[in-house]
């Protein structure tokens, strides 16, 4: 108990030290987490109607990124499957970021659900009076709280078996790896159904969204960790195998892929037919008139094109043989994470209450307050991601464990990246 | 750096830490500042630990409805007399509406707002009156926002929808907290003290009946009616949902809803189902009526009918 103690302290110590780039980055994310913070404190003063929702449009960017960000999550711990069912040990500790980026996100999930609610003040009737089984989002509550556990569980034990220098106990965290992959695709499931079980919204009511979630996921999640193995390779002593960015190349290729595809299925049954149910669906593509024949509506149709354009960019990247180069890679990775996020966001959430249930169309634009709120909590989020992968660093190169502090004169020596990667594998 | 060991150096990294944690301190204080106007009122420790309206015993009622007295009293400056009226045994309320007969007034809907202590500014209305063209029932056609000097507009009919009271209400089975429920005699009704705000009902309700309260309502103290029920019309606070009750409140005690008392054409009847000779009985068993998005399967207890005859003989007996 004392050790652990220490181990957090040390831990804590660790996030304030690094390099001026590390101390400006952070600096940077706490100043957008605490305007974040106020903008959120206006809106618990004023009320819901410092955002841009509606009766009409009652869900926007906040149940968009949340949206979003599950998916995320559940992308992260599914790079497990690669890694152990192959057997490639390598790449081992690629889990383990995976684990720490599904853990920020399922941190900015909850954030994100909290600061959509009218009375955030009173969660505790969730427990007091649970509408399970029944709520969906009863659901969603039970497993992404499970799943945080997990995973805080899994990175936690394998970062706690490194510091302590003990070879991880396979029984110990195995199972838990497995329940989490499998639990991965419960939250993706769980929060699908969320929106598919709504009969009176047929934007939603179709069993194509859950798997179209899933495989959008995979292409933003692991998109996300090329992005950050690279920071790592280039920041610190840390080595990422090249093996390992050409494995989670190849996942991004296929979901992307099947994303697309699933996207064309999509097209084709909502327009091909004309049923009076495609008009979210021609709303987002296309726009509407105005009833009056007063202009048009089409606040989503920019978004949609250019979500659609990132994607086929991000594509056309990965399958042309000639730019194996990392720098194009990049390119490819940030394109689908935006496009996949504008996708889920004003894609899948939005259109599906546009037009409302009948028939009036009130178009939504976001407020600078709620935009404020959101920039604040991604940026508690990587904050907190950035805090994870600092200390992980260190303990898995063997520079800080119990018996050797970390400090700063072992900056930049990476002497002991051997003796850790035995210890980890 | 930190080896050298050297007391001043250890002073001045302790400085730095210090100052650092006071700066980080007092943004922080500046980022939470706007919590400073907040208004503590709705946020006592008695209504935190306030029961769900089920767990409610008739002494913990009685304080409650105490609370909420002294609170009107406070805001408003007037008396209410709030009262928990239960539903009365083998009842079943259900409404039917002649769109053959409603000429598109609205009065309905500003009854209900005056009826039930709605939010003036913004206004929140739980009525929705739809202008038709003659030919469809397609509500993807309707106007909701028609705003002539004179009703009914020629060649188009009148379609006010407001909560269905469903029988499978997909709203009460997605709440996460069970802060809406389907009462004994057939009414949806919300714990205004119990709802997190998560709007999830909103979304899944096929007929736009439920609405927000985005801001902190505001009623002017003349207009407050003061008879008051703790499921219906007493006031709301900013951050819940709320929805057309059937105006419970008065029907419980055997009146009629305020849009249908209002209503210049007799287009509205309310009534138990369950008792042969009301209103609506004789309605459903006598005119063709549809009810609305039957294919959503929610089994509304809101009927419409086309009567023009009937419309026209009550013009006649006038
Ligand atoms: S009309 Fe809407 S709010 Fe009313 S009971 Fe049906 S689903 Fe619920
Ligand atoms: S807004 Fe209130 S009543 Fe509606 S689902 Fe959420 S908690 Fe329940």
């Amino acid at each position: 108990m004392g050790a652990y103690l220490v181990f957090l302290k040390r831990c804590f110590a660790l996030s304030f030290i690094g390099d001026w780039r590390y101390r400006l980055w952070m600096l940077l994310l706490t100043v957008v987490a605490l305007l974040g913070l106020n903008a959120y404190c206006k809106q618990l003063v004023d009320g819901m109607i410092t955002t841009g929702m509606t009766d009409q449009v009652s869900w926007g960017l906040y149940i968009a990124n949340f949206t979003f960000l599950v998916g995320m999550a559940a992308a992260a711990a599914m790079m497990v499957i690669p890694v152990y069912i192959y057997k490639k040990t390598a790449l081992h500790d690629l889990v383990i970021f995976g684990e720490l980026l599904a853990v920020a996100a399922i941190l900015m999930c909850l954030a994100f659900v909290t600061v959509d609610l009218g009375r955030p003040d009173r969660f505790m009737h969730l427990f007091l009076r649970f509408n399970f089984p029944m709520s969906m989002l009863t659901w969603d509550v039970v497993v992404l709280n499970v799943y945080l556990m997990l995973n805080l569980h899994i990175c936690g034990y394998l970062v706690w078996c490194a510091y302590k220098k003990k070879k991880p106990g396979k029984k110990f965290y195995m199972p838990f790896v497995f329940l989490a992959v499998f639990w991965a695709i419960s939250i993706h499931t769980v929060t699908a159904f969320l929106y598919v079980g709504l009969g009176g919204r047929p934007f939603w009511n179709a069993a194509i969204i859950a798997p179209r979630f899933l495989a959008s996921a995979f292409a933003a999640g692991p998109a996300f960790i090329i992005l950050t193995l690279q920071i790592i390779r280039k920041f610190t002593d840390y080595n990422v195998p090249d093996e390992a960015l050409a494995l989670l190349r190849r996942i991004v290729t296929v979901a992307l892929t099947i994303n697309a595809f699933l996207l064309g299925c999509e097209l084709f049954t909502e327009f091909y037919t004309g049923a009076a149910h495609s008009i979210s669906a021609k709303y987002l593509f296309f726009g509407l008139d105005n009833h009056h024949g007063l202009g048009r509506y089409e606040a989503l149709v920019p978004w949609i094109w250019s979500a659609i354009g990132l994607n086929t960019i991000a594509l056309l990247i990965l399958y042309t043989p000639a730019v194996k180069k990392v720098a194009w890679l990049n390119i490819a990775c940030v394109a689908m994470i935006v496009g996949i996020w504008i996708e889920k966001g004003m894609g899948l959430i939005i259109p599906a209450f546009i037009p409302s249930p009948l028939g009036e169309i009130v178009e939504y634009a976001p407020t600078a307050n709620e935009i404020l709120v959101c920039l604040g909590i991604w940026a508690f989020g990587l904050l907190a991601y950035t805090i994870f992968v600092r200390i992980t660093i260190p303990v898995l190169t063997g520079k800080l464990t119990y018996d050797h502090s970390y400090s700063l004169e072992t900056v930049g020596t990476g002497e002991s990246d051997q003796k850790s990667k035995e210890t980890v594998s | 750096m930190s080896c050298s060991s050297n007391g001043s150096m250890d002073r001045r990294s302790f400085f730095r830490a210090a100052t650092g944690a006071a700066g980080g301190m007092a943004a922080l204080v500046a980022a939470l500042s706007p919590l400073k106007s907040l208004d503590t009122s709705d946020f006592t420790v008695e209504k935190f630990l306030q029961q769900h309206y089920k767990e409610l015993d008739e002494t913990e009622m009685a304080k409650v409805l105490d609370r909420i007295t002294k609170e009107v009293e406070e805001r408003y400056k007037v008396r209410p007399d709030i009262r928990d009226i239960k539903p009365k045994d083998g009842v079943e309320f259900v409404y039917a509406l002649n769109l053959g007969a409603c000429i598109g007034c609205r009065k309905c809907v500003h009854a209900c707002v005056e009826e039930n202590n709605q939010s003036r500014d913004p206004e929140i209305q739980y009525i929705r009156v739809l202008e038709m063209p003659r030919g469809t029932i397609d509500i993807e056609k309707g106007d909701h926002t028609y705003d002539h000097p004179k009703v009914p507009k020629d060649d188009h009919f009148y379609m006010p929808i407001q909560c269905h009271q469903c029988e499978n209400p997909p709203c009460t089975k997605v709440c996460p907290v069970e802060a809406t429920w389907t009462e004994p005699d057939g009414i949806t009704v919300v714990d205004y003290d119990w709802c997190i705000g998560c709007r999830y009902c909103e979304a899944a309700c096929p007929y736009f009946a439920r609405r927000f309260n985005f801001t902190e309502p505001s009623i002017p103290k003349e207009e407050v009616n003061p008879t008051m029920s703790y499921l219906s019309n007493r006031p709301r606070h900013k951050g819940v949902m709320e929805k057309c009750h059937f105006c419970l409140h008065r029907t419980r005690n055997g009146q009629n809803p305020a849009c249908l008392e209002v209503c210049p054409v007799g287009a509205r009847k309310f009534g138990d189902i369950k008792d042969p000779n009301s209103d609506v009985s004789q309605v459903l068993k006598h005119k063709r009526v549809f009810v609305l998005k039957e294919e959503v399967g929610t089994i509304p207890r809101f009927f419409y009918y086309f009567d023009e005859d009937y419309h026209r003989s009550e013009e006649k007996g006038d």
